[in-house]
């Protein structure tokens, strides 16, 4: 177990570095960023030149990318364009968003796996054609159009939530914004556990937890649902990442400033250090969520051993 | 097989972890914060730290225009310059100048405005090492050249301006490097404001929490997400607050700061989102304002294409722009949010300042026959075709370079004459615009630093020009500029100014298209609201009931 951990780890840098290159190099495709920061009137040569030298934009791609690795391994992430080092925008920004991923993440395990359990139990039963349905609508519905019509009529026309998060971003404002962005995951999860337990509740071995006349709930929680969770717990331990990064819109819309506001920021801005920073915390975030899965099959399911 | 009662119970247990998990973070309120007369008002993050020679956009110049005055003010209603802090601007020759100001002023941290914060703002705005984005606001100034070299690379030879010099505590004298009449009246822009001992003592702290000589002082300031400003006590000036002080909160998206007014959490939005401009005034009613500002939109060609050269290529100019329904597009699609222009100009500098409606004449005026024909008479669009480029990131862009081309196309009877060349980011545009890679027409658009016409031409058409795009460059309109600025009599540099603009009505090295309007809404909470020329609230004047 724990060589496989270290070698896990060990197997992460060059994914790591791999990744955190190929970001600078999109960033850095997107051409100079220096132009925009004068807005509609042409740029002044020397204070461009100045600015350039500044956030070392005038030196070759190879050596801006080195450069900005060296710093990283003493803890210095660059500044962004508005003067603010993007150590103190991820301090401020990553908590936000661990905060709404796990609210978010709350929504699908709980309701998720209820919902799954519920309709895989209840096959081909009006409940399961039911939430079969409303996951298909949730599926096809894009977040943005979901999310502004629930905040327009529990913020507007009910007045039961504010529409905008405050800075603080507490957690009971986040209850809906974490649901809009867990809907289309939550849909996900609730059909994957549908499948899983509907496959496992026909194994021999529940019907003979059954027949040897075990509590029902016994047997749905510790035997159907144990073995059922294994394909589940994947999606939702990728999902975790996706959930972070993939916060941009549900940000927008109830203006939280999160990981996804100041992503959007560095990518309307094309400033590397802000996009590559945070890229490459969510890469570590994703990368520690994957193993943290791998680990749980094994509690999942005993017969899984790592060598 | 069957459901068991116990599955409810597991549903109800679960809903229960659910709402304990997420409720434990309430408890105290934090959000309301806003006391009974402070106004509530939507921001944007500004794109640079906030420095008065540092700021090009309307976000950080919305707060340095609460916690600065400078030398002179724009009057709020009619753009005109009057003096704040100074008191007497006196010059013979319209080229040396002496400054005095009024005493008793104080930044917010109570040490005195004197003659040396000024000087040594400007000096510190204008050096190249500490790479301002508005330093050229300076360049007017004697020994610019040396503090501020133009070509990249080269260092600056002097730490200080030459053609600034303290006389007292409150006089400074400065010497331009050629005559500019009208350059006192440039003065009201932020980046001339002063700047106290602080600023220099100890810059960082400084720019966490700025510290200025305007009607509200910062309280508190937390980077991308909120300011609070408050009433500065202290304060010189006669356009003291009306209200206690202004909360500004950071939104993301400006459709949720509106649907947060609708809502009624917040009193103030000043930029009303282009999806909701069509039923604004429906929700607002007369809390929703639209009027102009002194931003003008055109597009220009590039005129160092050989297939825009010369005669053949102004009269290409003016055929296009001939056909162009400015009417239609800007009801349509900005909801008379935009005014057809005609001229260079903004209707905000008034008919004293040098707008003249119809100084572009029947060119700027819809004639789908005349347009055809005169691109016909010359020989009809180099390759057949003209593209129409612009960034299509931000605003709506991209219907209304859809709307001009099938203006164009209707007229020319031609649907491949214009076709659309979007560009990704606003970056990308920028680099390819000041790189001059266009071949075609380009978006170009000018939000003025001041109310002065000056202002609309000098920079954009003047040979050479920090933002000539088009790279046009007229001998009779850079003669004419020249004499407009040594000008002695106001009036007379005005008229001056308008005979270069007729220039250009012929040249058309760019065409003008539309009048933005500046647009806002506010809540029933708020009264006297209004936009200043610039299109940013008037702060001040607003009281909170």
């Amino acid at each position: 177990m724990g060589r496989y951990v270290i070698r896990r780890l060990l197997q992460m840098i060059p994914v790591f570095i791999g990744a955190t290159f190929l970001i600078f190099v999109m960033v850095y495709a997107l051409g100079d960023p220096v132009a925009a920061l004068f807005g509609d009137r042409g740029p002044d040569p020397a204070t461009a030149a100045a600015l350039r030298a500044e956030f070392n934009l005038d030196k070759p791609l190879w050596q801006q990318y080195l450069l900005y690795m060296g710093k990283i391994f003493t803890g210095d992430f660059g500044t962004a364009f508005n003067g603010q080092p993007v150590t103190e925008l991820m301090e401020r920004a990553f908590p936000i968003s661990l905060r709404l991923a796990l609210v978010a993440l709350t929504f699908e395990i709980v309701l998720g796996i209820l919902l799954g359990v519920v309709t895989g139990l209840r096959r081909g039963r009006s409940l399961d054609t039911t939430v079969l349905l409303l996951t298909l609508v949730v599926i096809a519905v894009p977040t943005f159009v979901l999310g502004t019509t629930a905040q327009f009529f529990l913020g507007v026309e009910f007045g039961w939530i504010d529409p905008a998060v405050s800075p603080d971003a507490r957690l009971d404002e986040l209850i809906v914004p974490g649901l809009i962005l867990a809907l289309v995951s939550l849909a996900y999860v609730t059909r994957l556990t549908r499948t899983s337990v509907a496959e496992n509740a026909r194994a021999d071995y529940i019907r003979t937890a059954v027949a040897k006349g075990l509590p029902r709930g016994r047997v749905t929680v510790r035997h159907l649902l144990r073995n059922s969770l294994i394909p589940v717990v994947t999606y939702l331990g990728a999902d975790l990442g996706t959930l972070m990064a993939g916060a941009i819109v549900t940000e927008r819309i109830f203006n939280i400033q999160g990981v996804g506001y100041q992503l959007y920021q560095g990518i309307l801005r094309q400033n590397s250090p802000t996009v590559v920073g945070f890229v490459i915390v969510l890469v570590l975030i994703f990368l520690l969520a994957n193993l943290l899965v791998d680990l749980l099959y094994a509690v999942l399911d005993p017969r899984i051993r790592y060598a | 097989m069957p459901g068991s009662p116990r599955l409810t119970g597991a549903v109800a247990g679960a809903t229960a972890i659910v709402l304990a998990a997420t409720a434990c973070g309430g408890g105290d309120d934090t959000g309301g914060g806003s006391g009974g007369g402070m106004i509530r008002a939507s921001w944007g993050d500004p794109q640079h730290p906030l420095e008065p020679a540092n700021t090009n956009e309307v976000q950080g110049g919305k707060v340095l225009d609460m916690i600065f005055r400078g030398l002179k003010r724009y009057d709020p209603e009619t753009g005109e310059a009057e003096d704040e802090m100074a008191e007497t601007i006196e010059t013979d020759d319209q080229q040396n100048f002496t400054i005095t100001i009024e005493d008793g002023w104080t930044f917010s941290d109570g040490t005195p405005v004197t003659a040396a914060s000024y000087v040594d703002a400007w000096n510190y705005g204008a050096h190249i090492d500490n790479a301002q984005v508005a330093s050229y606001f300076f360049q007017f100034i004697d020994g610019y050249d040396e503090v501020h070299p133009t070509e990249e690379g080269e260092e600056a030879t002097a730490d200080t301006l030459s053609g600034l010099r303290v006389i007292d505590d409150l006089t400074f004298s400065v010497r331009l490097s050629e005559p500019f009449s009208l350059w006192p009246e440039t003065l009201g822009y932020a980046a001339y404001a002063p700047l106290p001992r602080a600023f220099f003592d100890d810059h960082d702290a400084w720019l966490d929490k700025p510290i200025g000589n305007g009607p509200y002082r910062i309280d508190s300031y937390n980077r991308s997400q909120s300011m609070t400003l408050v009433k500065y006590e202290g304060f010189a000036g006669e356009d003291e607050a009306q209200n206690d002080g202004v909360e500004l909160r950071v939104y993301t998206d400006n459709n949720t700061a509106y649907t947060d007014l609708q809502a009624g959490n917040l009193d103030l939005i000043d930029d009303v989102p282009a999806s909701q401009l069509q039923h604004a005034s429906e929700d607002l009613g007369d809390r929703y304002i639209n009027q102009p500002a002194g931003i003008i939109q055109t597009v220009s060609f590039p005129l160092y294409d050989e297939g825009w050269e010369g005669e053949r290529g102004a009269q290409l100019r003016r055929g296009l722009s001939m056909a162009i329904d400015r009417e239609q597009i800007t009801s349509r699609i900005f909801h008379d949010t935009r005014t057809p222009a005609s001229d260079f100009t903004s209707p905000v500098l008034g008919d004293a300042g040098g707008y003249e409606e119809g100084l572009c004449g029947e060119v700027c005026t819809y004639d789908p026959e005349r347009a055809r024909q005169l691109i016909e008479d010359a020989g009809g669009l180099p390759g057949g075709r003209v593209t129409l480029t612009s960034n299509v990131d931000t605003g709506s862009h991209r219907q209304w370079m859809d709307a001009v081309c099938n203006s164009i196309n209707n007229a020319l009877d031609d649907t491949g004459a214009c076709t659309v060349n979007p560009v990704p980011t606003f970056a990308d545009f920028r680099n390819r615009v000041t790189g001059r890679e266009m071949t075609g027409m380009f978006r170009t658009g000018w939000q003025m630093d001041y109310p002065l016409i000056q202002n609309f031409l000098q920079p954009l058409y003047y040979t050479d020009a920090s933002s000539n795009d088009s790279g046009y460059s007229s001998e009779e309109f850079d003669e004419l500029v020249d004499r407009a600025n040594s000008e002695s009599d106001e009036d007379a540099a005005v008229e001056t100014f308008q005979d270069a603009e007729r220039v250009l009505a012929q040249d058309l090295p760019a065409i003008p298209l539309w009048y933005q309007n500046g647009t806002a809404g506010h809540s029933e909470r708020l009264s006297d609201v209004t936009l200043n020329p610039f299109s940013v609230p008037v702060f001040t004047d607003i009281k909170v009931s």
